[in-house]
């Protein structure tokens, strides 16, 4: 057993920091393509438009039943044997594109749910003025829907920060790759992962304040 | 002028009502009373398809419909030209006072949004609730959110505003300022259908009152005449009890 190294640790925080923006911005990607999705795929489910009900269905089962590290291997490594226009995805893009697709999943469920849970008088409401079907998903339910949804969405983003770190089994020099590197120069594990540990951990605390604060302002419309 | 012709509504092997016919002239208000249970709020709802009518005709201005053939579009334009004030106010909870009245302009009418909120807040002046136009529906008390309900209908500006017991829901204290907002609107000659139990509400402001049973239009008069000389052995029964709860 030996003592930890601080400096050396002190010295890895500037270097790790450096990475933390391509971190952040695959998690970023991921979260705003997921949210599109899993809202397509939500209001599908709901609505039980034929035939699209029935992929959402087989879509969801897939991405929430597989690992997402062996998605990921599938579609950076296993794809582009078959569909040869994939060859030139890169580890970024494979991430972002496994975590969108993976995420989804989970996220649709959570907004059919929020969506379901809609007060039907609502709905109601926005059909008796004229309103669309379309119109009123728009304006009325999906806004009050996200609002339920909230917490459980911001839960699966952090979550999507630290799933990032499967980056690099890609070969992408992330957060997680680049400890990896410097642990492997330095022969010290502990120090560099605990450096990193640390980063995730003070990123996740900080989204949840945000989170809180988001959840405030969502609420403020509902208080009496 | 509002016609409903041979309407007819079921739920399973239940028939609501069948064979329902009923008129009312521009500017004619319409009282319908009778006992729970009979069908009044579902035809209600079958005048703006809330519910899809099993058989009938439904015209009301210029747009005349088969109810078993509707289109889309139709049901749509049926629905513009109809406005709905519910029971439980059913205001929309991500908006505020003033978005609730604007929000079917906006969307629905296609008014450009300046020339919307502008005609909002004149409808929030004329419900004596402009200083709640930045309010949301959970900070108002039952009255004032019946209010907006019944101001949201207004600006649809419908040929025919349609309240499904409006005051049902209500606080006691709150009901008089909702009935008080309709009279107004009475006064203007605005054409309306009201299912209610409110009967002194019905005595003053109905041009007709329908009363209904089972399923059927039993009855229909100007309340002094129904009130005071009911025809029908079921009109007579229904006013004995529901005048002698009144009093009690």
């Amino acid at each position: 057993m030996h003592a930890l190294d601080f400096d050396y640790m002190l010295g890895l925080v500037p270097i790790l920091l450096s990475y933390l923006p391509l971190t952040l911005e695959m998690a970023a990607a991921g979260m705003a393509c997921a949210l599109v999705l899993a809202c397509l795929l939500a209001v599908i489910r709901v609505t039980r438009i034929p035939g699209l009900n029935a992929f959402a269905l087989l879509f969801i089962s897939f991405f929430r039943g597989t690992p997402l590290l062996v998605q990921l291997f599938l579609f950076y490594y296993g794809l582009p044997q078959v569909l040869s226009f994939l060859v030139a995805i890169n580890g970024i893009s494979a991430t972002i594109l496994g975590l969108t697709l993976h995420f989804s999943a989970y996220m649709a469920e959570s907004i059919r749910a929020a969506i379901v849970g809609i007060d039907r008088s609502q709905t109601e409401a926005a059909l008796s003025i004229g309103m669309t079907r379309a119109q009123l998903m728009r304006r009325i339910v999906l806004p009050q829907a996200t609002r339920v949804a909230t917490p459980t969405l911001m839960n699966y983003f952090i979550d999507m920060i630290k799933s990032t770190s499967l980056a690099f089994t890609l070969g992408v020099t992330e957060l997680m790759g680049a400890t990896q590197k410097e642990a492997a120069s330095s022969f010290l594990y502990f120090e560099a992962f605990l450096v990193v540990a640390v980063i995730y951990w003070i990123v996740v605390e900080a989204l949840s304040w945000v989170q809180k604060w988001l959840e405030k302002r969502l609420n403020r419309a509902y208080q009496r | 002028m509002i016609e409903l012709k041979g309407i007819r509504k079921q739920f399973g092997d239940h028939v609501v009502f069948d064979d329902i016919d009923l008129t009312l002239e521009r500017g004619e208000i319409i009282v319908i009373v009778g006992p729970s249970g009979t069908g009044k709020s579902t035809l209600l709802r079958c005048i703006n398809f809330l519910e899809t009518p099993d058989a009938g005709h439904l015209t009301v201005g210029d747009l005349n419909l088969d109810t078993t053939h509707a289109t889309r579009e139709q049901i749509l334009a049926l629905r513009r030209r109809t406005a709905f004030v519910f029971q439980n106010y059913a205001l929309f909870a991500n908006k505020t006072a003033l978005q609730n009245v604007a929000e079917g302009m906006i969307v629905v009418d296609r008014v450009p949004k300046a020339k919307a909120y502008a005609r909002a807040r004149e409808i929030l002046e004329r419900i004596g609730l402009a200083d709640k136009a930045d309010a949301y529906p959970a900070s108002l008390s039952g009255g004032q959110q019946q209010r907006v309900g019944i101001g949201r209908a207004m600006a649809a500006n419908a040929d025919v505003i349609l309240f499904d017991e409006p005051t049902s829901s209500l606080d006691p204290q709150w009901v008089e300022e909702v009935l008080g907002l309709m009279k107004q609107l009475a006064a203007e000659h605005q054409t309306m259908i009201v299912v209610t139990h409110e009967m002194q509400f019905a005595r003053e402001v109905a041009d007709r009152v329908v009363f209904m049973d089972q399923g059927r239009i039993i009855e229909q008069a100007p309340p002094a005449e129904l009130f005071s000389q009911p025809k029908d052995e079921r009109t007579q029964q229904f006013l004995r009890k529901i005048l002698a709860a009144n009093v009690g």
